[in-house]
C-alpha cells in the first residue's frame, strides 16, 4: 500500500464511521432525518476520495474518463428523476429496483476485475477466485430477484405465486451447473465458466422469487437489500477495498436482522417464505363478486354518524389505502373528527402494507403527526374502550381467526379490533386478503361493511361528518 | 494466509457485528425509511466500479465499466433521495401555520371549522 493510498484508505474509513453514525440516528424519527445526512455526507467524503485518487494516479485514459462520468452522471440522473417523482405508494418496488441494480454493479465490479486480470496474465486464482465467485453469484441473484419482487408489486409480473411443473428440478439443476462453475473456476481461469456462473445465478434469482406471493415480498425484498450489502462486501474484498467492505457488511446485518422482525411479525419462518408463499394478494378479480347474506352493509351517512358521536376512534390502514391513495383522505377526516373533539389514533400492525414502516410513511406524506401513530402492542389493549375502529383496505391482520390454531394465519399476531364497540370496514369487495382467507371480523354482528374504494370513501365520510357537525 | 487478507476478513467480521448492534434497535416506524438507508449505504459500490473502471482499455471493459458506474450511481443518488423524502415527511406537528387561537373562537364554531379545513384542503392540493 503506497503511502497515498494509505492515506485514501483512512478516508474511506472515516465515511465508514459515518455510515455507521448515521445508521445509529436512525433509531428514532426526531433523528432519522439527521442520520441519512449524515451517512449521506460520508458517501460524498468517499466520493470525493475515490475521485482524488483517480485523478493522483492519472492512469485514467481520455474514453476512460468520458465512460465513467457518463455512466455516473447518466445512472444519477436515472436515479434522481425515478426518487422524485415516485408516488409515496410505489416506494417499496423503487427500492427494490436501486436493490437490484445494486447488486448488478457489486456483480459487475467482479466480473470486470476477472474480465480484466484474465486478459493481462495467467489468470486469477487463489482467495480472490473465492470472492469473485461469492460476488457474481450473490450480485446476480439479487439484480435478477429484485427485479422479479419490483414487478410483482408494480404488476407487470402476476403477484400470485408462479409455481410450474419441474421447477424444483430446474432450481436444482442451475444450482448443480452454478457450483460446478464455480468449482472449475477454483482450479482454473476460465472466462466462459464465469459468464455460465453468471446466468445460472441470474435464472435462479428469478426462480426463487416467482414462487412466492405479493404478501411476502417485504420480507423478500429486506433479504435481497442484505444479499446487495453482502456482494458489495464481496467485491470489497476483490479489490481491496474497506469502504466497500465495512458499508456492505453493514447492510448485509442490517438487512438480515430487519428481514427476520418482519418475519417474525408474520410468524413465518424465512425458510417457509423462500419455499413458497400461501397467498396471492391479488384481490382484483373478486370485485363485485357475490355479497354474503350475514353481512352488514352500511352507507356514508350512518358511518359517519357513528364516527362523529364516538369520543374515541382508532383507524387501521392497510394496503387497501395505499393502493387508493387515501391517506390525505384520511388525514383530513380525522382532522374533522379531531376538531369535533373525537380522539383519533391509528393503528399500525407491523406488517401492514406492503413493507414495515409502509403505513407511518404514507400517513406521515398526509402530515399525520407520528405520534398519533401506535404500534401494534401499544393500541392493542386499547381496542376495548374504542367506540368505533375504522377498517382501512386491511384484512388479514385484523381477522380474529389468526387467534386459532389449524388455518393458515394461525399464531399471527394481529390487531384486535374485533373487541371495539363497534367497527366500520371500508373495502371494495368481499375479496380475500392475501392469505385467502375468508376474515371472521366481516361477520361480525359488530361490524359493518362500507363496500367502496378507499379515498372515495373517505371524501363521502368526510362530507357526511362535516354536514353533521356543521 | 496474507496479512491484507487477514486484515479485510477482521474489518468485515467487525463490521457485520457493529452493523447488528446498531440496528437493532430501530422501530418498526423507520423500517422502510432504514430499508431504503441501507440501500443507499450500498451505493458505495460506486467507489468501486470507479476504482476498477480506470483500468479499461477494452471495448468490452469500457462497457462494463459503464454499466456498473450506470447501476452504482441510480442506486446511491436515487437511494438518498428517496429516503431523505420519506424521512422529510416525519415530523411531530402539521407544519402549516395553524390559524391563531382567538382568532378561531371569535368566529363562530361552524364557519371556523370550515374555513380551517378548505385552507387545509388547499394547502395539500
Amino acid at each position: 500500500m503506497s503511502g497515498f493510498t494509505g492515506y485514501i484508505q483512512l478516508v474511506y474509513v472515516l465515511a465508514a464511521s459515518l455510515f455507521v453514525v448515521g445508521l445509529h440516528l436512525m433509531n428514532s424519527p426526531a433523528s432519522a432525518r439527521r442520520g441519512n445526512q449524515v451517512s449521506m455526507t460520508g458517501m460524498i467524503i468517499a466520493g470525493i476520495a475515490t475521485l482524488t485518487l483517480l485523478i493522483h494516479d492519472g492512469t485514467v485514459t481520455v474514453t476512460g474518463w468520458i465512460v465513467l462520468i457518463a455512466g455516473s452522471l447518466i445512472g444519477a440522473s436515472i436515479g434522481l428523476y425515478a426518487a422524485r417523482t415516485v408516488q409515496m405508494t410505489a416506494m417499496p418496488q423503487l427500492v427494490s429496483a436501486f436493490n437490484s441494480v445494486g447488486g448488478g454493479a457489486a456483480a459487475l465490479v467482479a466480473i470486470y476485475g476477472y474480465y480484466e486480470a484474465e486478459s493481462h496474465a495467467a489468470g486469477v486464482l487463489g482467495t480472490t477466485t473465492v470472492f469473485t465467485v461469492l460476488d457474481v453469484l450473490i450480485g446476480s441473484v439479487t439484480f435478477s430477484g429484485s427485479i422479479i419482487a419490483a414487478g410483482k408489486l408494480q404488476g407487470f409480473v402476476p403477484s400470485q405465486p408462479i409455481i410450474f411443473k419441474g421447477g424444483r428440478l430446474l432450481n436444482v439443476a442451475l444450482a448443480v451447473v452454478a457450483v460446478g462453475a464455480a468449482a472449475f473456476l477454483f482450479t482454473t481461469a476460465s472466462l466462459p465458466a464465469l459468464l455460465i456462473l453468471v446466468l445460472a445465478a441470474l435464472a435462479f434469482g428469478v426462480m426463487m422469487v416467482l414462487p412466492i406471493g405479493g404478501a411476502d415480498m417485504p420480507v423478500v425484498i429486506s433479504l435481497l437489500n442484505a444479499f446487495t450489502g453482502t456482494a458489495v462486501a464481496m467485491a470489497g474484498f476483490v479489490i481491496g477495498n474497506w469502504a466497500l467492505i465495512v458499508a456492505g457488511a453493514l447492510v448485509g446485518a442490517s438487512g438480515s436482522i430487519l428481514t427476520k422482525l418482519m418475519a417474525d411479525a408474520m410468524n413465518r419462518s424465512l425458510a417457509n417464505i423462500i419455499i413458497g408463499g400461501f397467498g396471492t394478494g391479488d384481490t382484483a378479480a373478486a370485485i363485485g363478486g357475490p355479497v354474503d347474506a350475514h353481512v352488514r352493509s352500511i352507507a356514508a351517512d350512518d358511518a359517519a354518524i357513528q364516527l362523529a358521536y364516538a369520543s374515541k376512534v382508532i383507524i387501521v390502514p392497510g394496503y387497501g389505502l395505499a393502493a387508493a391513495q387515501a391517506q390525505h383522505g384520511v388525514a383530513e377526516l380525522a382532522k374533522v373528527l379531531e376538531d369535533h373533539g373525537v380522539e383519533v389514533s391509528y393503528a399500525i400492525h407491523p406488517v401492514a402494507g406492503r413493507m414495515p414502516g409502509h403505513m407511518n410513511v404514507l400517513l406521515a406524506e398526509a402530515n399525520v403527526p407520528y405520534p398519533q401513530l401506535k404500534e401494534m402492542d401499544e393500541i392493542n389493549p386499547e381496542f376495548a374502550r374504542t367506540d368505533v375502529a375504522l377498517v382501512i383496505g386491511a384484512n388479514d391482520v385484523t381477522n380474529p381467526a389468526a387467534r386459532r390454531p389449524g388455518n393458515e394465519i394461525s399464531g399471527m399476531p394481529i390487531l384486535d379490533v374485533d373487541r371495539a364497540k363497534a367497527i366500520i370496514v371500508v373495502k371494495r369487495s368481499m375479496g380475500h386478503g392475501y392469505a385467502g382467507l375468508e376474515n371472521e371480523l366481516y361477520y361480525d354482528p359488530k361490524t359493518s361493511m362500507y363496500f367502496s374504494d378507499a379515498k372515495k370513501a373517505m371524501t363521502e365520510l368526510t362530507a357526511a361528518v362535516k354536514t353533521l357537525v356543521g | 494466509m496474507s496479512t491484507a487478507l487477514l486484515t479485510d476478513l477482521t474489518i468485515f467480521i467487525l463490521a457485520l457485528l457493529v452493523g447488528i448492534e446498531v440496528i437493532g434497535k430501530v422501530p418498526a416506524t423507520l423500517h422502510t425509511p432504514l430499508m431504503s438507508a441501507t440501500n443507499a449505504i450500498h451505493g458505495i459500490v460506486l467507489a468501486g466500479a470507479l476504482l476498477i473502471g480506470v483500468t479499461a482499455h477494452t471495448v468490452v471493459g469500457y462497457i462494463l465499466a459503464f454499466v456498473a458506474c450506470l447501476f452504482a450511481s441510480a442506486n446511491v443518488v436515487g437511494g438518498y433521495v428517496v429516503t431523505e423524502r420519506m424521512l422529510k415527511m416525519f415530523r411531530k406537528k402539521t407544519p402549516q401555520p395553524e390559524l391563531p387561537e382567538p382568532e378561531l373562537e371569535s368566529l363562530n364554531g361552524h364557519k371556523g371549522l370550515k374555513g380551517l379545513l378548505s385552507k387545509t384542503g388547499k394547502a395539500q392540493s
